[in-house]
């Protein structure tokens, strides 16, 4: 039983071949062989999991469902009812939510069966995974390289085939990063394409849930479940949801690509460049028409990202009090003590430093200076791509500067870490959707990813984009390398 | 711009955080680190440049953000509180205020 394809799952299910118990108990099987060496998964119940596989089997002898007995992986900033949701923060260690995101329920009534939630950065903060208070996630090609981050949990279980498709979050790469490094597909959608209802807020202004998955057609199709208005969410837009699954595979001969030089400068890993510029050759060889632009502001990017990702940290993890959910410190001397020492030890020292940066960039004489400035840049930032995208369909670029680096090596340095985001931040600030599709491997064996970025709600140009390209140059990597597996296909 | 360890004290108070005096020595350093990255910001000429703060708003969607003010269900009591560290009748409890 493969648990790549989540389509060839959902057939099998809805023709009555293979039950969705089958499919969940062959992901809690993969789990348990794999995942004591990769640590992907924070909390699995397989009871709850098997009897919701059970409702599905129910469900699809009346009807066809779109996501049917599709087992997926759910980070763990992500609310599910009834199953712990701790944002791989101790401060929520054991919190319990009485309510489901909306994309979760969206999942569920489609059919899909959640078997577990995925290892993350403390509160989505972070590039590599390490972040996270529980457990140290392994990228499955190195197990001493991080998975990338901050959605590492949910890109190894896709990876490494425990489930075929998993949701993370983005509010700066953590999809598109830990997809490019772990050598699978990860879609950032259009700013407010996904409802954020029940995504423990980071950045309000930037936080998207996003798909990971094996194919471009199995992300459509379940971007097509998920995506849409929610009267829960304000910012979900109001505007329909095309069918991202027709129209697929319709040429891409003609179409005009973009190369921002701004992404091809230092810092660049050489082997990255080169198995870009052969991604970019390879589209030129599908007949799209590649030209050079310019993003004259991406250089300000990062500084800007994380001026306006603390500030509103600051202000979304005030709620972390001791008072209504997560820890309460056991010793204080006052309330103002208990919200200080609770917070205090229940954090963790990145979520710390981006509140400390928040806190300061909002304080009183120091608003207009950073916030005010930063969000005015940020439209600077959408500019560059509003001119780019009058010229071209869609950009291409590398997604990280360098493939999957070492645990421990950026851990020390702040900046280091942060500087990892440069070429994906600016798509959150300005909004837009971005994939990282497999492009290549390096010589030691590290996947490297292609991105590839369009305007606001051009999803189906993006996943278009990466359907053609993946069927004409198709990426085989070398084996896994983790613990007690040798090969990562699936085997029964 | 310099900041100082006091300048961080502060901060962390109104950040409701506590330090060690260790922590704040690692914390003043790396807090200085990122202010110095923070600056390049102010090389931007944003002379007339209108701020964004939700990135994906247009007129079209403009006509859809109020909604209806109608009474919707909640949460039940039980449910709301079950995750506080201190529920009692009812109501989340917190240490005296006066």
């Amino acid at each position: 039983m493969n648990l790549k394809d989540a389509h060839a799952i959902r057939d099998a299910v809805n023709s009555g071949k293979i039950s969705a118990g089958e499919w969940a108990d062959a992901a809690l099987r993969r789990i348990e062989a794999v995942d004591s060496a990769l640590g992907a998964f924070l909390t699995v119940e397989p009871e709850t999991v098997l009897r919701r596989a059970g409702e599905v089997d129910r469900a699809v002898k009346n009807k066809s469902l779109p996501l049917a007995g599709i087992p997926v992986a759910i980070k763990d900033n992500i609310c599910t009812r009834n199953l712990k949701t701790t944002c791989g923060s101790k401060i929520l260690e054991n919190f319990t939510p009485p309510y489901s995101a909306t994309a979760i329920n969206r999942l569920e009534q489609a059919g899909a069966v959640v078997v577990g939630k995925a290892n993350c950065d403390e509160f989505a903060m972070g590039s590599s995974t390490e972040n996270s208070a529980f457990r140290m996630t392994r990228n499955p090609y190195d197990p001493e390289r991080v998975p990338g981050g901050s959605s590492g949990g949910s890109a190894v279980a896709v990876a490494a085939g425990m489930t075929p498709l998993a949701l993370g979050s983005e509010t700066g790469g953590s999809v598109r990063q830990p997809a490019s490094f772990c050598g699978i597909l990860g879609l950032k959608p259009t700013y407010g394409r996904i409802s954020r209802y029940g995504l423990v807020a980071y950045a309000s202004s930037l936080d998207c849930i996003a798909p990971f998955g094996n194919s471009p057609r199995d992300i459509a199709l379940l971007l097509s479940v998920i995506a849409g208005r929610d009267y829960n969410d304000a910012t979900s837009a109001p505007f329909e949801v095309p069918d991202y699954l027709s129209g697929l595979r319709e040429p891409v001969g003609g179409m005009k690509l973009g190369v921002p030089r701004e992404f091809f400068g230092e810092g660049l890993d050489p082997a990255v460049r080169s198995i870009i510029e052969a991604g970019i050759r390879n589209a030129e060889s599908l007949g799209c028409e590649v030209r050079e632009v310019s993003l004259p502001h991406t250089r300000y990017a990062v500084a800007d990202y994380y001026v306006i990702a603390s500030a509103e940290a600051s202000s979304n993890l005030a709620r972390y009090d001791g008072v209504k959910y997560g820890y309460r410190s056991p010793e204080y001397d006052d309330l103002i003590d208990m919200y200080r020492t609770s917070r205090s030890q229940g954090f963790g020292p990145e979520v710390k430093r981006r509140i400390m940066i928040g806190t300061y960039a909002l304080s009183s004489g120091y608003y207009d200076a950073y916030y005010g400035r930063a969000m005015k840049v940020r439209t600077l930032i959408r500019r560059d791509y509003d001119r780019a995208f009058e010229k071209v369909d869609a950009l291409l670029s590398p997604v990280s500067p360098t493939p999957a680096f070492r645990i421990g090596e950026k851990i020390s340095d702040p900046l280091a870490m942060y500087l990892s985001d440069i070429y994906t931040v600016t798509a959150n600030l300005a909004g837009i959707p971005a994939l990282s599709l497999p492009c290549g491997f390096t010589r030691e064996g590290l996947p490297v990813g292609l991105q590839v970025l369009a305007n606001q709600f051009q999803e189906g140009t993006l996943l278009r984009f990466a359907e053609n390209y993946m069927q004409a140059f198709p990426v085989s990597g070398p084996p896994m390398k983790f613990q007690g597996i040798s090969r990562p296909e699936i085997e029964d | 711009m310099a900041i100082s360890r006091n300048e961080v004290i502060k901060i962390a108070e109104l950040a409701r955080l506590h330090f060690t005096g260790e922590e704040l020595d690692a914390f003043t350093g790396q807090f200085q680190h990122l202010l110095d990255y923070i600056e390049q910001l102010k090389q931007v000429d944003v002379e007339d440049v209108a701020p964004t703060s939700h990135v994906s708003l247009t007129k079209e969607f403009e006509k859809h953000i109020f909604r209806d003010d109608e009474v919707r269900p909640s949460l039940p009591v039980e449910e709301s509180l079950a995750n506080a560290p201190d529920p009692g009748a009812g109501h989340f409890r917190v240490p005296k205020v006066i």
